[in-house]
């Protein structure tokens, strides 16, 4: 991965940059030693790394507002960083950069049932903005993998999904207003607790522009009432084609699951041999789970077990109780663990319309014949938001390589197929050189002039997201 | 100006030499823009429907009655239920698809399933400069690059023509319930709508006629699930008094009808419902109706009312739907920067829709 080489005229004011940061911000939240910012050289994307100039970690948005105008006034570029765990090195450091953690900012603001929205500074955890309002009967919709680690921030930059947003919506469909610091040090507010952008909907563009456009270091969020149950079914098909058909039957037939997941065959086995979910060992398996009152929760079901069982599946389980429901879910949630313990993984996450799902996955499998890694694939059926995971030994030479290259052939399919390169991770470094094949110069041109608006100097994570070829003239500025 | 295709709007606007006004079906003339017409209902025609994707994608200037007709055949509906201005702003003519999308129009569902941006999944445009972008696409998640799509959404056209643009769909539903509460003050009527929003009973519509004095709750979904909820709300509205079943008119609530025909300005205000009452009260209005459980506010105000001089600390926006005042409500500084920044990147002479927003 090809990253611009460090700005010496940065560097060479390391100790100069250093002390203005530290004339703003206490001794302890600015960390220059090579043994501290190592702790900062990557996010989940752990094949690149490279420890930051520095990191800071401001406690208020005043404190981030300061960093950022020292940082704009000497051109010293920034990398903002949530929790760390994005998996397309949304976070990755340039040598020559600061790291901007916002982890110390995780206080709850303001909670607001009557209104529904609660108000958070962005370094706390997604989980534990539920854990705020859970014991009121309210929750925090978007749930991506990471929730207990993973913080509001990096949400916001990436425009988080999860595996319940066939129903609810994905990071941007659940964010009402920010309180958001520019390049230069201007603190902007934008929406707030009540619906709808008075002007153009720049929260819109925000939420998803991967920290480029600026740090939000607030957020209201939109907290929704509990449903009153769920309830999963487990269903096994012997082909992945079924499996699809009775995908698109379900959503045709006018019920809207919170979710529909599947895993294929290596995945079902990695996950049986890891969790001892009791799963059937077959092509193809659906978990589709519901939402109400038990009554409502009956009904639904009945009408997806129908549309199952016209499919012959191998298997047709519905949870009778919390207990058979954990275990229905407890492969789907160690799957990606299963398949760490196999060996190293990539995880990919291009989005496809429902439709092309088993011709996907047949390429995929030949694909991975032809490259000579295996590949499992698990992922939200309901939304076509896919998750191939390639296997590779980052031990032996080259198969990195491999495994990126096949990762690159299946997300140019996906983009083939009439869907994109990046569903719900983001586009980060990882996918940056592959934007050329879903978007032409102008749609690419149109992006970037908006970064150009937020910060023209291109300093907020400017090696990400856009081709380095693409973005070359701006980031020379 | 009337172009027949996206090239063809491509270059009509690479050679303009004016402002132009970009009309759909010119139903819903908000805002004040000037220049040559250019019409898109030369870009007409669904280009895609699949009911097992939950996806459309049309053309801009396909008639919202079409694409609604096609849905229903397949026993679906655009959820975020596009107001229809016609009648409001005494209009005639076939709104389109692309001005649903240009304006972000959304009717009482809103509140239960989001707005017309949270259901739009891509878009084509072509900016003031010419050039053909697109963004998004058609599949329900993607984050791939700027959402630009959202953007897009309510920016009046200001940044670019839309020449496609597409959308996740749902079901439509197999019951409709509509139950009301009669006689109750402004206030408390909001409480009761905040109740009912805050429970599990997914209600998709919460509107109050301090007029007609009924607060109305719309439920919707499978048979044994609306009557269920229904139950529920009964349960849960009990004190606030007895909850009966009524002939449902959301088409009224959605449209706004009841202030065609009467004299005065029409303001469109969103506040946090917790402040709607006691906004509501204290703008002079000649009527108000509530709709998104108090987030929303129509206001018929004697000419020339300035709603927003109300605002103070109240956070929210005014829109001046029907009037001859300032249209849009104006944005603070640094926000009125970067939203003249992106006109100036997306239309660099200033040509598409100018000072409609403004």
């Amino acid at each position: 991965m090809q990253m611009p080489a460090p700005d010496t005229r940065v560097f060479d004011r390391k100790d100069q940059i250093v002390a203005q940061l530290r004339a703003v911000l206490p001794a302890a939240a600015v960390i220059t030693e090579l043994s501290e910012t190592r702790a900062y050289e990557c996010d989940g994307l752990t094949a690149y790394r490279c420890p930051p100039m520095c990191a800071v970690l401001p406690s208020t948005t005043a404190e981030v507002a300061a960093v950022m105008k020292i940082c704009h006034d000497m051109d010293v570029p920034v990398v903002p960083r949530g929790a760390g765990t994005s998996l397309a090195g949304g976070a990755m450091p340039t040598a020559d950069s600061v790291i901007l953690g916002v982890a110390k900012m995780n206080d709850v603001i303001e909670t607001n049932y009557y209104d529904r929205y609660i108000r958070v500074q962005t370094g706390r955890t997604n989980l534990s903005v539920t854990g705020a309002v859970e014991t009121d009967g309210f929750f925090y919709a978007p749930d991506p993998s990471s929730q207990l680690a993973c913080a509001i921030a990096g949400n916001i930059a990436m425009n988080s999904g999860g595996a319940h947003c066939l129903k609810y919506g994905v990071t941007t469909n659940n964010l009402m207003g920010v309180t958001m610091v520019m390049m230069d040090g201007t603190v902007v507010e934008i929406g707030g607790g009540h619906l709808d952008a008075g002007g153009l909907d720049l929260l819109g563009v925000i939420c998803g522009s991967e920290g480029q456009l600026g740090v939000v270091t607030e957020a209201t969020l939109r907290i929704l009432p509990k449903p009153e149950g769920a309830r999963p079914v487990l269903m096994g098909y012997d082909s992945s084609e079924v499996a699809g058909q009775v995908v698109t039957d379900i959503i045709q037939a006018g019920v809207l699951p919170v979710a529909i997941e599947f895993m294929d065959r290596p995945c079902i086995e990695a996950t049986e041999n890891f969790a001892h979910a009791g799963y059937p060992m077959c092509e193809a398996l659906l978990i589709v789970e519901v939402e109400g009152s038990d009554a409502e929760i009956d009904a639904q079901l009945a009408l997806i077990m129908k549309i199952a069982a016209k499919h012959n599946p191998v298997e047709l389980r519905e949870a009778k109780d919390a207990d058979e429901a954990g275990r229905i879910w407890l492969g789907r949630k160690s799957a990606f663990g299963a398949m760490g313990q196999i060996n190293d993984y990539m995880c990919l996450d291009g989005t496809i319309p429902v439709s092309e799902l088993p011709f996907v996955l047949r390429r995929i499998s030949e694909m991975s014949k032809e490259f000579g890694l295996d590949v499992g694939n698990v992922f939200h059926a309901g939304d076509g938001n896919m998750h191939p995971l390639i296997l590779f030994d980052a031990n032996k030479e080259g198969d990195l390589e491999l495994c990126e290259a096949f990762g690159a052939e299946i997300l140019k399919l996906c983009v083939e197929v009439g869907g994109c390169l990046t569903g719900e991770h983001g586009v980060g470094i990882e996918k940056r050189d592959l934007m050329h094949v879903q978007y032409d110069a102008p749609d690419l041109e149109a992006q970037m002039a908006v970064k150009d608006v937020f910060d023209p100097k291109w300093l907020l994570n400017a090696a990400k997201v856009f081709p380095l070829d693409a973005s070359q003239t701006r980031r020379a500025i | 100006m009337q172009p027949q295709s996206e090239t063809e709007l491509s270059k009509m606007i690479a050679d303009a030499t004016g402002p132009l006004r970009i009309m759909g079906g010119g139903t819903r003339p908000i805002g004040r823009a000037t220049g040559e017409a250019l019409s898109t209902t030369g870009l007409s025609g669904i280009t895609l429907h699949e009911p097992g994707a939950l996806t459309l994608v049309a053309k801009a200037g396909t008639p919202v009655a079409e694409i609604e007709s096609v849905l229903a055949a397949k026993n679906q509906r655009l959820a975020f239920e596009p107001m229809d201005h016609r009648t409001l702003m005494g209009t005639t003519g076939a709104p389109t698809i692309g001005g649903v999308v240009a304006a972000n129009v959304s009717g009482p569902r809103r509140i239960s399933v989001g707005a017309c941006r949270d259901f739009l999944l891509g878009v084509r445009f072509v900016d003031g400069a010419g050039n053909i972008i697109k963004n998004g696409g058609r599949v329900m998640k993607n984050v791939t690059g700027y959402d630009l799509v959202k953007l897009m959404a309510g920016a009046y056209g200001t940044l670019g023509v839309l020449t496609e643009v597409s959308f996740k769909v749902l079901p439509s539903v197999e019951a409709e319930v509509t139950l009301a509460l009669t006689g109750l003050d402004d206030a408390t009527a909001i409480k009761a709508m905040s109740a009912t929003l805050g429970s599990p009973y997914e209600v998709t519509g919460v509107a109050h006629n301090p007029e007609s004095g009924l607060t109305q709750f719309r439920l919707e979904g499978f048979d044994a699930s609306v009557a269920y909820r229904a139950d529920g709300l009964a349960k849960l509205l009990a004190p606030f008094g007895t909850l009966e079943h009524v002939i449902a008119d959301w088409a009224t609530v959605r449209d706004v009808t009841d202030f065609a025909g009467r004299a005065g300005d029409v303001w469109r205000i969103s506040v946090k419902p917790s402040d709607a009452a006691s906004f509501g009260a204290k703008i002079g209005a000649d009527a108000v109706r509530y709709d998104w459980g108090g987030g929303l506010i129509w206001a018929l105000c004697p000419t020339g009312t300035d709603v927003r001089a109300a605002m103070g600390e109240t956070t929210g926006h005014a829109t001046l739907i029907r009037g001859t005042g300032q249209t849009f409500h104006p944005e603070p500084a640094p926000l009125a920067a970067i939203s003249d920044g992106l006109r100036a990147k997306f239309d660099p002479r200033g040509i598409l829709n100018t000072g409609i927003m403004g």
